[in-house]
């Protein structure tokens, strides 16, 4: 196999799936952020066992599909429970949030020991993901040009690995759902009171977001791993909004951030072991998570010393000023 | 029951409101007067009717909030309902503007003032439509009315205490309603925004809109407002405040608390150290 056809198959298609599960999750971590409502992140991707195992149970295969359908049925459960929780009970919502999360994943334990103990469901891949097993022959035959090569388009195409299909199909979807209520988001986060004053039912909106983030993390999981989920739900959005007071702005910021940290995660996982001579690479998900984590405390720490800058700066200009006042008077 | 007045802004019907089993609520009947044609008014026809200032008062934890609320569907009734302009909440949702109280959102929001108005004008856009230049351009015009149009481009944390509220109220203003409810407008604001926002209710109630604000200062109820609603968990009084913002009511609505802090003013009034304070600050 030429270094091309490598590239072609094993590389770009894991590059690509990083990339995508990152800019999905970086521009949903942007709402999560200003609803005050971050661990609703790390809740949902747990909440969805039960639904997964129960789609399931209800289908037979493992379908990629009705494990989305059932991801986001969990989600807005999840959602809904967590909201009755605080609503009813006068339960702090990041308790409520701790209370359904956990019991959502046992459930779906649960589930998973009696039901369906023939899935195949392995503990450290919902962890990590498996960046390293997402691959596309047909691209990499076609790029190289060698025997077998894929004749069209349309037959590369078909021979796209499911993993990176379901997060261009997730990415699509959510990137319409959130454009076109991207106003009613915006104003239901800020005031949901307003939002159902003016006949927007917050609740509504709450649904649909939770459903969205529950089919992110679905679509994510199975490549990048839960973990990285998690990363990539707070990392970016909470680097952007260290940069900007801009919602609109910080979305764009996110999704860069994000592209940065998977391309840049992807590579480093690869090469970075060969400084030390050692021929494995690292663990292309881990590698992402913390190079985000590690943009995160640079922009924190750029801020920081900006704040402390632009203060001396004024407390020059008041010692001028006063100065000016003392010769005056 | 006979069928509701489609010119009464505000009808309250036997609501009880409960939070935790305990009623915050009980009871409450009210109806607010409807604007007077100007005729009746002692003006011309053809001019345009006077709608009335409306304060609801009560001490703390009397229900004034829950009340503006309820009537919005905003929390769960126990018992009774609301009617605006003889009809039921959903059917005039565009005609009702509600200003919530200023701690009710984090203003930390990374979006502008004028994104915020904006918002006032989201229902006209419904779901999908964008926010258009147009409902920009309106925008601006209400903060203008406000006296902060050079604020617009600022994010929502950089505004003191009385622009915050101002934005707030030019978001309400927005919506164009012949019934704005405001909970507490008056609170923790600066002189100026007072008096800004103060004009700007008047000029509304002249331009045949009715105005309920919930109001925690009885020492500007009877400059500021027409009518009044006395509040205690029910009903004490309801009417125009120079014959409703009796001594007996508030007795009754305040019940001690209101003596003892009227007997220290008295106190400290008889020997004169009011005055001397009042001085010393100066």
């Amino acid at each position: 196999m030429s270094q091309m056809e490598l590239f072609w198959t094993l590389d770009f298609p894991a590059a690509a799936s990083a990339v995508l599960a990152s800019v999905l999750c970086a521009v949903l971590g942007c709402f999560l952020l200003v609803r005050r409502s971050a661990m609703l992140g790390d809740a949902i991707s747990h909440a969805i066992l039960p639904g997964i195992v129960g789609s399931f149970l209800l289908v037979g295969t493992r379908s990629t599909w009705a494990m989305l359908a059932g991801a986001a049925v969990a989600g807005v459960v999840t959602s809904s429970l967590v909201d009755l929780l605080h609503r009813r009970l006068k339960l702090e919502r990041s308790a409520a949030t701790g209370a359904v999360f956990c019991t959502m994943f046992s459930l779906g334990v649960i589930m998973l020991e009696q039901g369906a103990r023939n899935v195949d469901l392995d503990a450290d891949c919902v962890l990590y993901g498996l960046l390293e097993g997402i691959n596309w022959p047909a691209l990499g035959k076609a790029a190289g040009g060698g025997a077998g090569a894929a004749s069209g388009v349309a037959e590369v195409l078909a021979g796209a690995p499911r993993q990176l299909v379901t997060l261009a199909v997730a990415l699509v979807v959510t990137v319409l759902v959130l454009a076109s209520l991207y106003k009613v988001m915006l104003l239901a986060s800020f005031d949901a009171a307003l939002a159902d004053a003016l006949g927007f039912r917050s609740r509504v909106i709450d649904m649909v977001f939770a459903a969205l983030v529950a089919v992110a993390a679905v679509a994510s999981f199975e490549a990048v791993g839960s973990i990285l989920v998690v990363a990539m739900l707070v990392c970016p959005a909470a680097t952007a909004a260290q940069c900007s007071d801009r919602f609109g702005v910080r979305i764009w910021l996110a999704m860069v951030f994000a592209v940065v940290a998977a391309v840049g995660g992807y590579v480093l996982a690869v090469h970075l072991p060969r400084l030390w001579g050692s021929g494995d690479s690292v663990l292309a998900s881990g590698m992402i998570a913390t190079l985000s984590g590690l943009m995160l405390c640079a922009a924190v720490g750029v801020r920081v010393v900006m704040m402390k800058l632009r203060r001396a700066g004024m407390r020059e200009a008041g010692v001028q000023h006063e100065g000016v006042g003392g010769a005056g008077g | 029951m006979n069928v509701p007045d489609p010119n009464c802004p505000l009808l309250v019907r036997d609501l009880t409101v409960s939070y935790n089993k305990r009623p915050v609520l009980w009871d409450v009947d009210y109806a607010a007067p409807a604007p007077t044609p100007a005729v009746a008014a002692g003006g011309k026809a053809g001019e345009p009717s006077r709608g009335n200032l409306i304060a609801i008062v009560g001490p703390n934890g009397a229900g004034k909030s829950t009340l503006l609320k309820a009537a919005l569907g905003l929390v769960p009734v126990t018992m009774g309902d609301c009617l605006f302009f003889g009809q039921a909440i959903d059917r005039v949702r565009d005609r009702i503007a509600y200003v919530p109280q200023r701690e009710s959102v984090d203003w930390d929001f990374p979006v502008s003032a004028l994104d915020v108005v904006a918002m006032g004008g989201y229902r006209a856009l419904g779901w999908l439509r964008p926010v258009d230049k147009a409902t920009r351009v309106r925008a601006m015009s209400c903060l203008d009315r406000v006296r902060i149009a050079d604020l617009a481009g600022r994010q929502i944390g950089q505004l003191s205490g009385g622009q915050q509220q101002r934005v707030f109220i030019a978001r309400a203003l927005m919506q164009d309603a012949p019934l704005y409810l405001m909970d507490e407008p008056f609170a923790g604001v600066d002189a100026a925004t007072e008096r800004a926002i103060l004009t700007l209710l008047r000029t509304l109630r002249d331009r045949a809109a009715t105005v309920v604000c919930v109001h925690h200062d009885l020492h500007t109820v009877g400059n500021y407002f027409d009518h009044v609603l006395l509040l205690n968990s029910r009903v004490i009084a309801a009417g125009p405040v120079a014959t409703t913002l009796t001594e007996a009511n508030l007795q009754i609505a305040y019940g001690g608390r209101l003596t003892l802090l009227d007997r220290a003013a008295d106190a400290l009034a008889g020997r004169g150290l009011a005055s001397g304070a009042g001085e010393a600050i100066r």
